[in-house]
């Protein structure tokens, strides 16, 4: 038995268990650190996969941007838990019927009997020389392009609507103008006053 | 590897749009709050030249290009037009409704024209890659609209609602999508619809994934029981969104509808059929129920669009061609008459004052006999009383149900329709019965007036003469 097998059950263990950490723990930093694990282990199964550019990237993006930018929201919002917390036993026989039902119907429908081996034969290991982030370009700035352009595209409305419900000008806020910081002069900030020394009591007397 | 540079021809509406919205966006910053009224007019003009593109560029043999996940055919050309000139109607009637209320960014626009190129998108998607992401460029655009006034909370609590339900419906999308490309191999609408012809048509992934894209749809297109989230964004969002959201979208969603149900998963008709008619009989019965206990006009007009969205799926799911062409003239009708009923929901509203209840019309006559009669044949039309072009719509959706032997369907139908008139009336009674409790005259802009009364009287005459439009559908389907 190869050793790919193994890690493949080892990483799917650690992912399924991580996964149902994040909904279940109550401490919400916890759930965060738990979603990194799980996206860090689904990273290593997609290199098992050959698709180390995905991998990379789902680490890259998801582990070092968006997750750190999460703990960071976690953090800085004081949010009290026990409110949203209240519903969780009323709705707990719903929720796990509900999640029940449609693992079953996964289990019957996405498992070995639609796609299995026989099916969906596994597809021939590459080379050393082989290069996932190459095929993936070649594809994606070619057959998928139009895609390509409206993810992007999408990409802008999120900035646009990002920084329309964001920024407000507040007359009384204070900011800084670096081109007048620059352009300052002497004269600007400092003034010369000549004084009359004053004529006091004489100490040395 | 070989590859042809694609035409790009075909989308060159889009392409003008894209680069408008982007110029739009950059000329809009260098604009003092005085002159904002260029960006206005620059976003007309971009519609309008989108227009003029589309109408130019139409050939009747369909087009497909960018390796087959962009179709130009009849259908998409007439639907992108109506989208222009609904969402130019949309833009002219929110104007003054946004510089009373000091929302009147470039930002509205921006995101309209976005949303618009989104619309676009979806109706020429040809693989469901493009349609997901054509949908996803719509709903973030609208999501952002919704939450724009800031400082108010339902308008902020009905776009987390919007955002939260729209995104499991996306996640619903994503995983039918997953299952159907699991089991034909493809994301191609055209390879999907010829796998499913060559196979037997009791695939269980299919089916899962079939189920999994109808939640979806029904989700977007407010479909009972995927309703929740309709009342309370119409009702949060100001009003000129809402007008928005409830107008020009619905066409872009019938589109999307068409080209996974019956261009790609045409083959299975027999079984999403079957789902369609619950969806339809559930969304007529509550819409129209629910909706006579509102004292909120856009609440109402919320359950009202219900049930007009189950209308419009009995067209559909009669799976003949002029059913399909019914509901086609069913949602192009409806587009325009909530367009007419959310005009004089801000017609009536001025600064510091929104006429979003019911009572807000008592006594129309009285203020002003001219609007009080737009917004009678806006509400007849949308209880399908003749010669209003309601009724037509709801004729031919429902022959079309007929003529496929679902006579209980229309049946039902019409019972529902006939409940729903009581109140579409009510609106009309207290029009004429009821004494004004207030007694402001009716302020706005001539161009306003002009094209609300146009936009009513639109609605009378192709009540009078339908063929023209109904002609059109059929031949585009």
């Amino acid at each position: 038995m190869s050793i790919e097998p193994v890690l493949f059950y080892i990483f799917s263990a650690v992912l399924v268990t991580a996964a149902a950490l994040v909904v279940v723990v109550r401490n919400p930093v916890h759930a965060a650190l738990f979603l990194i694990l799980a996206f860090f282990t689904s990273a290593a199964i997609w290199l098992l996969l050959e698709a180390e550019f995905l991998a990379i990237v789902l680490v890259l993006v998801y582990v070092g941007a968006v997750m750190v930018l999460f703990l960071f929201v976690v953090m800085m919002l004081d949010i009290n838990l026990t409110p949203l917390r209240e519903g969780f036993i009323r709705y707990l026989p719903v929720g796990v019927a509900v999640a029940v039902i449609v693992l079953l119907e996964m289990a019957v429908v996405v498992g070995p009997g639609n796609f299995g081996l026989e099916q969906m034969p596994a597809p021939p290991r590459h080379g050393a020389d082989y290069s996932n982030t190459e095929e993936l370009g070649a594809i994606l700035y070619t057959v998928y392009a139009y895609p390509f352009e409206i993810a992007a595209v999408i990409l802008l409305v999120a900035i646009v609507a990002a920084i329309t419900l964001t920024m407000r000008r507040r007359p009384q806020a204070k900011y800084q103008n670096p081109a007048e910081q620059v352009l300052v002069r002497r004269d600007d900030r400092v003034r010369m006053v000549k004084m009359e020394a004053e004529k006091g009591e004489n100490k040395e007397q | 590897m070989n590859f042809e540079i694609p035409d790009f021809a075909p989308a060159a509406p889009e392409i003008f749009v894209l680069a408008m919205a982007c110029a739009v966006l950059i000329v809009d910053l260098f604009l003092t709050e005085k002159n904002r009224v260029i960006t206005y007019l620059l976003s007309q003009t971009t519609l309008l030249g989108a227009a003029v593109l589309t109408v130019s560029l139409h050939s009747a043999a369909p087009q497909v290009t960018f390796s087959g996940t962009f179709i130009s055919d009849s259908l998409a050309d007439v639907l992108k037009v109506f989208i222009y000139l609904i969402t130019a109607v949309v833009f002219l009637y929110s104007r003054e409704y946004l510089i009373a209320r000091k929302l009147f960014k470039g930002e509205f626009f921006v995101l309209g024209l976005f949303a618009v190129l989104g619309m676009m998108v979806l109706v020429s998607g040809y693989n469901m890659l493009t349609l997901y992401l054509g949908l996803e460029l719509l709903s973030l655009s609208m999501y952002a609209m919704v939450a724009m006034h800031r400082d108010s909370m339902p308008s902020s609590e009905a776009a987390m609602k919007y955002f939260i339900l729209g995104a499991i419906a996306s996640g619903m999308l994503l995983y039918g999508m997953s299952l159907i490309y699991g089991a034909t191999g493809s994301l191609d609408i055209a390879e999907i619809a010829a796998y499913i012809q060559n196979s037997s048509s009791d695939d269980m992934v299919l089916l899962l994934g079939l189920v999994f894209i109808i939640v979806a749809l029904a989700f977007k297109l407010g479909a009972v029981p995927f309703h929740m989230w309709i009342p309370d964004v119409y009702h949060g969002a100001p009003t000129a969104i809402t007008l928005f959201i409830s107008t020009a979208p619905k066409i872009a969603a019938f589109a999307m509808v068409m080209r996974l149900l019956t261009d790609g998963l045409g083959g299975l008709l027999t079984q999403w059929q079957d789902i369609l008619v619950i969806l339809a009989a559930l969304s007529i019965a509550v819409g129209n129920v629910v909706a006579i206990a509102q004292g909120n006009i856009k609440r109402m007009l919320a359950y009202s669009t219900i049930s007009h969205v189950g209308f419009l799926f009995l067209g559909v799911l009669a799976g003949t061609d002029e059913g399909y062409s019914a509901a086609m003239f069913y949602v192009l009708v409806y587009a325009l008459m909530s367009l007419g009923a959310f005009g004089m929901v801000i017609l009536l509203s001025r600064a510091g004052f929104e006429a979003d209840n019911i009572a807000d019309f008592k006594g129309l006559n009285e203020r002003s006999p001219w609007f009080a009669f737009m917004m009678l044949i806006l509400m007849f039309s949308m209880a399908g009383v003749p010669p209003t072009v309601g009724f037509y719509a709801k004729l031919a959706v429902l022959s079309a149900v007929v003529d496929v032997g679902l006579v209980w369907l229309a049946v039902f139908g019409v019972l529902f329709a006939v409940v729903g008139a009581f109140y579409y009336l009510r609106i009309v009674k207290f029009m004429y019965f009821e004494k004004p409790e207030d007694k402001a005259p009716l302020a706005s802009d001539f161009d306003m007036r002009a094209v609300i009364s146009a936009n009513a009287l639109v609605v009378l005459a192709l009540g009078i003469f339908p063929g023209s439009l109904i002609a059109l559908c059929a031949t585009v389907i």
